[in-house]
């Protein structure tokens, strides 16, 4: 059936005559009529992994609503206060008025508890939810021209909502904000040559900071990390709209067409189902799952620490390479110490791996020679060679990850942490080469093969005969040869250059 | 719609799963063995256009329903909120759930009610060499008649890094210079007191536990401040000769902040069984950076680059634990001009 319908009569009922006239009000006024008309048919192909992008959008909008509720209630403010809230373990401590103002959100504020916590889900799903998509983009190939300033627009936004996400649960300077920003202070202080000036100048004086610290990263976190966020998720969708959304091959699918379901009815409907559904996952997990209980911690003095602090899971993979790191430091010069060791995993580890995914579309376009515009989406398997380096590289930053857990591992499986240590030292080397070189053979395997890891039919439907005999008659339950005649969709290995 | 995917028959599914697992393992083992050209790509001109109107009543009827519950439950939040039961977890489930059947409402919609559409769009190339072309001789056609064109270029570039200077100055005043960085409030004489204040005497000081001390009349959040406080029997006791003066009574202090990322050491290892256990260490949470307190606070295990910053101590006649001098290091993480200790 084709895509055109008959156009309704306009003689309809009242309150169609009604709602055709407030369109035209606002079209004398606006003149939006072609644009709305065009966002309408807008189509979207539908594929589940097309859905964590929305999640994250959905996320940030889900971090706006409750973040501007804290807002209101929180102190910017490193003053001493001695406490008198409800909870009795901290009545008579002396903290600072920022803690103690989210200890108030916490257990005075009505509902406080349930926004703090359902923010602090959703900065948590937002992050994740922005990395499974950047792992989608980059198996599927959706990074190659003309996404690739979308790429690069979209790693912005990661590295910007890694640092809001740091930023966010530092502004509460409890005891593991202030461990947590000891160690950035640290990491900014171990940058070459200008390392203590940008320190002095972020804290406001040498550690813990001056009083205006609080306020300065209470201004990021609420205004200049979120603006820059609104601004790149506007360009980045404005972009993926101009470009028009990039598909999995099949049936009618080509590089020059976009195949899947207009915008209304139901694809509006569908997504905004899942804004809805976003909504409710984080507010149940805001009520009915505890997530960081800064009343535990208590306030933080820099003269004290938690034993088994571990950080919002997105900062794991900078401990885990501050931890893996062999103590090197220096080289020493003259008095001066060129790399103290912090920079190394809380620097130049972060800087490689954004660095390398950053370049990576321009790194592919120059091994493979491939200058060509794409719009139909690879398979991992189609691609062995990436698929297999995205792998190693995603170990090697898991492992590093991974290893940021160690003290927990020690603690419940007594593992020795040394051990683990000097293992994952060199394991960490090993291990993505093992993994490069596996995932590119699961690859080529699956590609012969043809059938889906998950969902193929291996069977035969065998018939037999009144002498005995066994004769195959189907292959497939759709009779024979149709499960090999189904031709992979995806681009043909045999036209892969090195990729 | 397109006729269901046999494949994905309900009767079928544990079969599948199972097969794809036998298919997975294949797979890997064949990866080791051979290898075979791969099919061709597929064709695709055929047109997958169509639209469905679903006139489903009891879809709608379903949509509604949750609609109305979903509305019970916000209004329940509300509910819950002005009768001043503000339990986290009543309010959560309320709103969530009210949340959860809008969610659940409007997919339903989205796929049982309203029309099932696949549409096909051709996508533009973006590219229109002829604009590009054009965008570019409008911007060039808008200089033309200029003759010194470099001087201007010049001038606009210096009036560019004029502002720019003007405008990043403020940033000075954000942060105080570097005076102070090596500084503590550690002089000699300063007693040793705790987190509440009281002084600490030799006598106060048990082997085996370690404790916090601060300087008395100072800012105890300095990040100078914290010292790590234990006392060693002679037997672990190894401190470079210049330091033999350091602990008396075999009571040692130490900087609390470890040299590595400026935690506050919290972890005291002690050997409880001599035979094998090793000697006494100081271990910080964040890094596990590992410090031998009866070797001048050398480094034996993590990322630490320096060793703990060790400060003399001193007994005067009444007892109490002071401070025999300063720092000979910098406290805190290591930084470009850091002044580092001997050991």
């Amino acid at each position: 059936m084709s895509a055109t319908r008959p156009r309704r009569s306009r003689s309809g009922s009242y309150a169609d005559r009604r709602f055709r006239l407030t369109l035209r009000r606002a079209e004398e006024r606006a003149g939006a009529s072609g644009g709305i008309k065009w966002f309408l048919r807008y189509v979207f192909p539908d594929h589940w992994s097309f859905l964590l992008g929305e999640i994250a959008l959905y996320s940030f909008i889900t971090l706006v609503a409750t973040g501007i509720y804290l807002t209101v209630y929180y102190v910017p403010s490193d003053t001493q206060v001695i406490y008198h809230g409800p909870y009795v373990l901290l009545q008579g401590e002396q903290m600072s008025e920022a803690y103690s103002s989210v200890l108030h959100i916490s257990f005075d504020v009505p509902a406080g508890l349930l926004i703090r916590q359902t923010h602090h889900w959703a900065a948590n799903v937002f992050i994740a939810a922005i990395v499974l998509h950047v792992m989608r983009v980059f198996f599927t190939g959706a990074f190659r021209k003309p996404r690739d300033l979308n790429w690069m627009i979209g790693l912005t936004m990661l590295m910007l909502a890694v640092l809001e996400g740091f930023a966010g649960y530092s502004l509460v300077d409890d005891l593991l904000s202030g461990m947590g920003l000891a160690i950035a202070y640290a990491v900014v202080l171990s940058i070459p040559f200008i390392g203590a000036q940008l320190g002095y100048l972020i804290w406001g004086g040498p550690f813990p900071g001056s009083g205006e610290f609080f306020a300065r990263l209470e201004i990021v976190h609420v205004l200049l990390i979120p603006a820059a966020l609104a601004i790149l998720i506007t360009l980045h969708l404005a972009m993926i709209m101009r470009q028009h959304h990039s598909q999995f091959p099949g049936k009618g699918r080509r590089e020059r067409n976009v195949v899947g379901t207009p915008t209304w009815p139901a694809y509006a409907l569908r997504s905004l189902g899942l804004l809805f559904a976003v909504g409710a996952v984080l507010i149940l997990a805001g009520g009915l799952i505890q997530i960081n209980p800064i009343w535990q911690w208590g306030p933080y003095h820099t003269y004290l620490s938690e034993n088994g602090a571990q950080p919002d899971w997105y900062i794991g993979w900078l401990i885990g390479a501050l931890r893996l790191m062999p103590n090197w430091e220096g080289p020493v010069i003259g008095g001066h110490t060129l790399f103290p060791n912090p920079f190394w995993g809380g620097a130049f580890f972060p800087l490689i791996v954004f660095g390398f995914m950053y370049a990576w579309p321009a790194i592919e376009r120059r091994i493979t020679g491939d200058y060509r515009r794409h719009d139909l989406l690879d398979r991992p398997r189609d691609r062995p060679t990436r698929t297999a380096f995205g792998a190693a590289f995603m170990s090697w930053v898991v492992i590093i990850f991974a290893v940021g857990a160690t003290d927990r591992i020690f603690f419940q499986l007594y593992i020795s942490y040394e051990q683990q240590i000097h293992f994952w030292r060199v394991g960490v080397w090993v291990l993505p080469v093992i993994v490069f070189f596996l995932v590119r053979s699961i690859c080529r395997s699956l590609q012969r093969s043809g059938g889906h890891p998950l969902r193929a039919w291996e069977g035969e439907v065998l018939v037999r005969s009144p002498d005995g005999g066994f004769e195959s008659v189907a292959d497939s339950p759709e009779g024979r040869g149709s499960a090999l005649a189904e031709p992979p969709s995806g681009t043909a290995p045999g036209q892969e250059s090195n990729l | 719609m397109s006729p269901p995917d046999p494949r994905r028959d309900g009767r079928l599914r544990a079969i599948s799963a199972l097969a794809g697992r036998l298919l997975a393992f294949r797979a890997l083992r064949e990866a080791l063995l051979s290898r075979t050209p791969p099919p061709p790509p597929p064709e695709g001109s055929e047109d997958p256009s169509e639209r469905e109107v679903p006139a489903n009543r009891r879809a709608e009827t379903g949509v509604a329903v949750l609609l109305v519950l979903a509305a019970l439950c916000g209004f329940g939040f509300t509910a819950a909120y002005a009768a001043d039961w503000h339990d986290t977890q009543v309010l959560g489930a309320t709103l969530g759930v009210c949340l959860a059947l809008i969610a659940v409402a409007l997919v339903l919609a989205g796929k049982l009610v309203v029309p099932q559409e696949t549409h096909v769009e051709e996508r533009g190339l973006l590219l229109k060499e002829d604009e590009v072309e054009e965008v570019a001789d409008i911007l060039e056609e808008g200089g033309e008649g200029i003759s010194r064109r470099a001087l201007l270029t010049g001038a606009a570039g210096l009036a560019g890094a004029g502002l720019l200077t003007a405008a990043a100055t403020p940033l000075a005043s954000l942060g105080p210079n570097l005076d102070g960085i090596h500084s503590t409030a550690w002089r000699r004489g300063v007693r040793l007191v705790d987190d509440k204040g009281s002084p600490y005497r030799a006598q106060d000081i048990e082997a085996g536990t370690f404790y916090t001390a601060l300087p008395e009349h100072a800012d105890p959040d300095a990040f100078g401040s914290g010292l790590i406080v234990v006392r060693l029997d002679a037997k672990y006791l190894h401190l470079p000769a210049a330091r033999r003066g350091w602990a008396p009574d075999g009571i040692l202090a130490y900087s609390k902040i470890c040299p590595h990322a400026g935690c506050a050491i919290s972890l005291y290892r002690y050997p409880t069984y001599q035979a094998t256990s090793v000697g006494p260490a100081f271990t910080c949470p964040c890094h596990y950076s590992t410090f031998l307190p009866g070797e001048g606070g050398r480094v034996v295990f993590g990322p630490a680059g320096r060793a703990l910053p060790q400060l003399p101590l001193m007994v005067d006649g009444e007892g109490w634990l002071r401070a025999a001098g300063e720092f000979r290091e910098d406290i805190g993480p290591s930084w470009w001009s850091v002044h580092r200790g001997q050991s």
